[in-house]
C-alpha cells in the first residue's frame, strides 16, 4: 500500500455520466422473474387440472412480496450491487417452487408450501445480511470461529440417525436440518480468510522439488488439516457430494490465491488416485461408480430401473423442447424425485431448451460472482467472491452431472431448485454475500 | 491472482459446458435408446391415458374403460367377460394384450372401435351348451368365412387382471395355477385328435383322387382291417358286421373305422396330405388375424400310421376352428373361405382360403353328411325346416389312450328353401365328469352344435 492523499472512503465523484447502478434494471428483471414463475405455476394447473390453480394470486403475491422486499434491501443496503444476481436467484427459486408444486400433484407429501416458507426465511436472511453486514471484511475476523462452527455443524449429524444411507441430517421435533449446507459458507469464509493472509507464504516459500514449488508445511498445514477433517467427516457420513464440493472449493481457492499450478496438479493426481482406490474398495462408493458405468444393470438383473435409470428416461422423454409443465412422468424416479433428482423433472417437462436455460442461469450467477471477485481489491473479498461463485458451479456440476450420468451420483441439492430448507436458506445467504461483495466491487470500479 | 482467477472461471465454464454437452447426449443423441428401453414405463402410461376403443359384438360393446385415478388413467373393463374372452382376449396394464385386443391394437389404442363378426346369439348358445363341461366351439359362416362363435370353457374374466397391483397379480396367478387352464383358448389354440370327424377329410380325399367313384358302390373292406405291415387289427365300435365291404355312404353314416382306415391307405399318403393341407392342416400361417394353433396331418407315415390317421388318430390333431373349416368347405361347394373375426381388418376380410374340392365332390359330401344326420350317428343335430349335415367323432386321447376320450361334432346347416349355407360349426367336449362309456360325438357334442346352428338360423 503506497501512501496516498486520497481518502478511500470518499472517492471523487465524476461529473458525468452518473454511475450506472442497475437498480432499475434489477427491478424490471425481478418483475420478469416473478411473471415467469407465476405463468409457470398457472401452466402446471392448466396442464393437469385444466384450470388456473386457485392459489395463483396468493402465490404470485407471496413471490412478488419477497422480490420487492429483497429489492428494497438491496436499494437500501447495497445500491451498487450487481443487478443480475437477485433476479436470477429469484427466478431459480420460483422455478424450483413450480417443479415442486408439479411433483406434489403426483406424490403424497406437499413440498411446495414448505419450500415457499423456507424461501421466505431465506429471503429474510438475505435482507438481514445485506442490511446488517455493512462490511464483509468483518467476516475475515471470524475465520477461525467460522471453521470451528463448520466442523461442529458437520460432526453433529453423526449423533442422529441416517436417512437413506447418509448421516447428514439433524432431525428434531419434526424439523430436519442439513447442517452441512451452512458449513459450506463458513468453510468458504475460512478458506478465503486463511489463504488471503497466507498466500504469499504459500506461493513463494518452501522447497522446490523437480519442477514443483511446494509450500511449507507451516503455511499449508492448517488449511490442509481443516480440509482433510471436513472430507473425512463427510466420508464417514456418506455425504460424498459435499466432500467433492469441499475438495473442489479448496483446490480452486488454493490455485487462485497462490497460482501454483504444479501442486494443484499434484493435489488433483493424488485425489484422483484416492478416488480410484475408494471407488474400487469402499462398497458404498463402489456401487455408485458401478451405477454410473452401468446405469441399466438393475434392469438387466430383473430388478427394474434404478433411480438413475429413471432419471435418464425422464431426460430422454423431454427431448429438445420437453413435454410441457405437468405433462411428464418423472415421479417414476421415486423418493428422491424432489431433492437430488429435481433436475430430471425440468429435463422432462422443459426439455433440453429448459436445461440449457437453467444451466445458463447458474453459469451467469457464477460468472457474476467471479466478476465481482475480479473487481475486488482485497484478497479476502476476491477469494470469498470466487469461493462462493465456485460453490454454486461445483454444486451444479456435482448434482447435475450425477443425475445425467456424466459422473458418479453423489447426493447434493441443486441450488434453489431442490426441495430442502437448509439448502434454500444457505443459497440465499450466498447470494446476499455476493450482493454485498459486488456492491463493494462496483463501487470501487466507479 | 487475476490471471489465476480467470483460469478458475474458465474451469467453471468448462464444467457448465460439460453439463450442457452431456445433456445434449442424454436428451438428443441417446434419447431414442432410452425412450425405447423396455423398462421405461412411459409408453404404457401413454397407452392408458385415454379410453381404449371398444370391441363390438353385433352393435353392442363387450368392453369398456374405467377411470382409475392412478398413473395409468384408464383400465379395461369387460361385460360378459368369460363369454367373450376367447374372442376379445385381454388388454391388461400388467400382462399385455392377446387376441382381438392385440391384433386390432393399432385401432383400439387410439380409441377407435372395432366390430367383430361374432353372432351374439350363436356365441351365447355355444357357451350355454358347453355349460360346466370342458370344451370348445367354433362356428363359421361358410359363404364368407366370418367367425360366428368362438367359445372355450372353462373361461375367465379378462377384467379380473386388467389393471395393476396385487388384485391383478393375484387373479393372474390364480388363473395360471388353475389345472383346468381357463385362459387356454381351446377353440383357436388347442389341437385335439379329431377322431371320426376326420373321416370327412378322408372321404373328400378318396372322392377327389378317384379312389371312390360311386358312394353307393360297396368297398372292398374287411372287418376287422389288419393294418398294413402290422399285426394290429383295426375294428369298429359296432360288431354287427355292417361295415364289411360297406359303401362310402353307409360307412360314413355309421362311422366305420375299417372302411376309412383302408380308404386312407388306398388313397395314399400324398393325396391324403394334399387334401388335409387344402383344408388348412399343417398351415402355420393360419390367422384370423390372431394366430391359430397349427393343425397336424403328418406327411411322413408308414401305411399303418396312415390308416390310423385316416380315422383321425395317430399324429392327427386339429383345432375346433380347423374342424369347422372342414365342415364349411363342404357346405360352401368346396370353396373354403378365409376364416376371420374382424371385418376387413388387417387384410383378413372376405377371401378364398383354398378351393378344397370341386363342386361335384362337395355335393356328394353334402349328401353323405346330411345322411349321417338323418339316418346315422348325428341324429341329435337335426333341426326342423333346415338341411343339416354332420359327422360325429369320438377320439381316443393321450398316450395309450389314457386321456379321456373327446366327443366331436362337426356340422353345417341351411334353411330348407335356401341353398346358401348359413353356418358351419365344430364342437369338442372333453368332459372329465362324464362316464367314459357315455362319451360320444352324437350324445355330447351334437346337441351343442344344433343349438348354435339354430341360433344362427334364427
Amino acid at each position: 500500500m503506497s501512501a496516498t492523499t486520497l481518502d478511500a472512503g470518499a472517492p471523487p465523484r465524476p461529473a458525468t455520466p452518473p454511475p450506472r447502478r442497475g437498480r432499475g434494471m434489477e427491478f424490471v428483471l425481478l418483475l420478469c422473474a416473478v411473471l415467469i414463475s407465476v405463468l409457470g405455476h398457472c401452466d402446471v394447473g392448466l396442464a393437469t387440472a385444466g384450470t388456473v390453480p386457485p392459489d395463483t394470486l396468493r402465490y404470485g403475491c407471496a413471490l412478488g412480496a419477497l422480490a420487492l422486499a429483497a429489492h428494497g434491501a438491496v436499494r437500501a443496503g447495497a445500491p451498487c450491487a450487481d443487478p443480475l444476481l437477485l433476479p436470477i436467484a429469484l427466478l431459480l427459486n420460483g422455478l424450483g417452487l413450480i417443479l415442486l408444486q408439479r411433483l406434489d400433484l403426483r406424490t403424497a407429501e406437499a413440498a411446495a408450501p414448505t419450500q415457499l416458507v423456507w424461501s421466505a426465511l431465506g429471503v429474510a436472511l438475505f435482507i438481514a445480511v445485506v442490511l446488517l453486514l455493512r462490511d464483509y471484511r468483518a467476516l475475515a475476523r471470524y475465520a477461525y470461529v467460522s471453521v470451528a462452527a463448520a466442523l461442529v455443524l458437520m460432526i453433529v449429524p453423526i449423533a442422529f440417525p441416517a436417512v437413506n444411507g447418509a448421516r447428514i441430517w439433524i432431525q428434531y421435533a419434526g424439523l430436519s436440518i442439513q447442517p452441512g449446507e451452512f458449513a459450506k459458507v463458513l468453510l468458504a469464509v475460512f478458506f478465503a480468510a486463511y489463504l488471503a493472509d497466507n498466500h504469499h507464504a504459500l506461493a513463494y516459500t518452501g522447497r522446490r522439488i523437480w519442477f514443483l514449488q511446494l509450500p511449507t508445511g507451516r503455511a499449508l498445514g492448517p488449511v490442509l488439516a481443516i480440509w482433510a477433517i471436513s472430507v473425512g467427516v463427510l466420508v464417514l457420513e456418506r455425504d460424498l457430494g459435499t466432500s467433492l464440493l469441499f475438495f473442489g472449493l479448496f483446490v480452486i481457492l488454493l490455485y487462485v490465491s497462490t497460482g501454483r499450478t504444479g501442486w494443484t496438479a499434484v493435489g488433483l493426481l493424488l485425489s484422483g488416485a484416492g478416488a480410484f482406490a475408494v471407488g474400487s474398495l469402499e462398497p458404498h462408493v463402489h456401487s455408485r461408480v458401478q451405477d454410473w458405468l452401468h446405469p441399466f444393470a438393475s434392469i438387466d438383473a430383473g430388478e427394474g430401473p434404478s433411480q438413475l435409470a429413471q432419471s435418464l428416461f425422464a431426460f430422454a422423454a423431454g427431448g429438445v423442447f420437453g413435454t410441457g409443465l405437468g405433462e411428464g412422468h418423472s415421479v417414476l424416479i421415486g423418493f428422491a424425485v424432489k431433492s437430488d433428482f429435481v433436475l430430471a423433472t425440468a429435463g422432462e417437462e422443459l426439455g433440453l431448451a429448459g436445461i440449457a436455460a437453467v444451466l445458463l442461469l447458474y453459469a451467469m450467477l457464477t460468472a457474476r460472482g467471479y466478476a465481482a471477485g475480479l473487481a475486488m481489491r482485497d484478497p479476502f473479498g476476491r477469494l470469498l467472491a470466487i469461493g462462493l461463485a465456485s460453490i454454486i458451479a461445483l454444486q451444479v456440476f456435482v448434482i447435475a452431472g450425477g443425475v445425467t450420468d456424466l459422473i458418479p451420483l453423489t447426493g447434493m441439492a441443486m441450488p434453489f431448485l431442490a426441495q430442502g430448507g437448509s439448502s434454500v436458506v444457505t443459497n440465499w445467504i450466498i447470494i446476499a454475500l455476493l450482493i454485498r461483495l459486488s456492491d463493494t466491487a462496483r463501487r470501487a470500479e466507479g | 491472482m487475476t490471471a489465476h482467477a480467470r483460469h478458475a472461471a474458465a474451469f467453471c465454464l468448462l464444467l457448465f459446458t460439460a453439463l450442457l454437452v452431456n445433456a445434449v447426449r442424454v436428451q438428443v443423441l441417446d434419447a431414442p435408446a432410452y425412450n425405447g428401453n423396455p423398462a421405461n414405463r412411459r409408453p404404457v402410461i401413454a397407452r392408458f391415458d385415454h379410453p381404449r376403443g371398444d370391441i363390438l359384438v353385433g352393435s353392442r360393446a363387450v368392453t369398456g374403460s374405467r377411470a382409475t385415478g392412478g398413473q395409468l388413467k384408464y383400465v379395461r373393463t369387460y361385460t360378459d367377460g368369460p363369454l367373450y374372452a376367447p374372442v376379445t382376449g385381454f388388454a391388461s396394464q400388467t400382462y399385455g394384450a392377446t387376441l382381438v385386443e392385440a391384433a386390432a391394437d393399432e385401432a383400439l389404442a387410439p380409441g377407435e372401435d372395432i366390430t367383430t363378426t361374432i353372432d351374439p346369439a350363436a356365441q351365447r348358445a355355444a357357451y350355454r351348451g358347453l355349460g360346466r363341461k370342458k370344451g370348445a366351439v367354433a362356428a363359421l359362416d361358410p359363404a364368407t368365412g366370418r367367425i360366428l362363435a368362438l367359445v372355450s370353457t372353462p373361461s375367465y374374466d379378462p377384467g379380473s387382471f386388467a389393471g395393476t397391483g396385487p388384485d391383478a397379480t393375484d387373479a393372474w396367478a390364480r388363473l395360471l395355477d388353475d389345472p383346468d387352464e381357463p385362459m387356454l383358448n381351446r377353440a383357436l389354440r388347442q389341437t385335439y385328435p379329431p377322431g371320426s370327424a376326420f373321416k370327412t377329410v378322408t372321404a373328400v380325399a378318396a372322392l377327389a383322387s378317384g379312389t371312390v367313384t360311386d358312394v353307393d358302390e360297396p368297398t372292398d373292406s374287411p372287418d376287422p382291417y389288419p393294418l398294413p405291415g402290422s399285426t394290429t387289427r383295426l375294428t369298429n365300435e359296432s360288431t354287427s358286421g355292417a361295415c364289411r365291404d360297406a359303401s362310402l355312404r353307409l360307412a360314413y353314416q355309421i362311422s366305420c373305422n375299417t372302411v376309412f382306415g383302408k380308404l386312407g391307405v388306398d388313397t395314399g399318403l400324398d393325396a391324403m396330405a394334399e387334401t388335409a393341407e387344402a383344408f388348412g392342416f399343417n398351415d402355420p400361417a393360419l390367422r384370423i388375424p390372431s394366430r391359430a394353433a397349427t393343425s397336424v396331418f403328418d406327411p411322413h407315415m408308414d401305411r399303418a400310421q396312415l390308416a390310423m390317421s385316416a380315422i383321425g388318430q395317430y399324429n392327427t390333431a386339429a383345432t375346433p376352428l380347423q374342424m369347422a373349416m372342414v365342415a364349411a368347405a363342404v357346405a360352401n361347394g368346396g370353396a373354403l373361405m378365409q376364416p376371420h373375426i374382424l371385418d376387413t381388418y388387417g387384410g383378413y376380410g372376405f377371401s378364398v382360403y383354398r378351393q378344397v374340392m370341386n363342386p361335384a365332390v362337395a355335393v356328394q359330401m353334402q349328401q353323405l353328411m346330411t345322411a349321417a344326420v338323418t339316418d346315422g350317428t348325428g341324429r341329435n343335430a337335426a333341426i326342423p325346416h333346415a338341411v343339416v349335415g354332420g359327422k360325429t367323432g369320438t377320439a381316443q386321447n393321450g398316450e395309450n389312450n389314457r386321456g379321456l376320450p373327446l366327443a366331436w361334432f362337426i356340422s353345417w346347416a341351411h334353411p330348407d328353401r335356401s341353398p346358401t349355407p348359413s353356418v358351419a360349426v365344430a364342437v369338442v367336449v372333453e368332459d372329465a365328469a362324464a362316464d367314459r362309456a357315455d362319451i360320444s360325438g352324437g350324445g355330447n357334442a351334437a346337441p351343442i352344435a344344433r343349438a348354435v346352428m339354430r341360433a344362427v338360423l334364427g
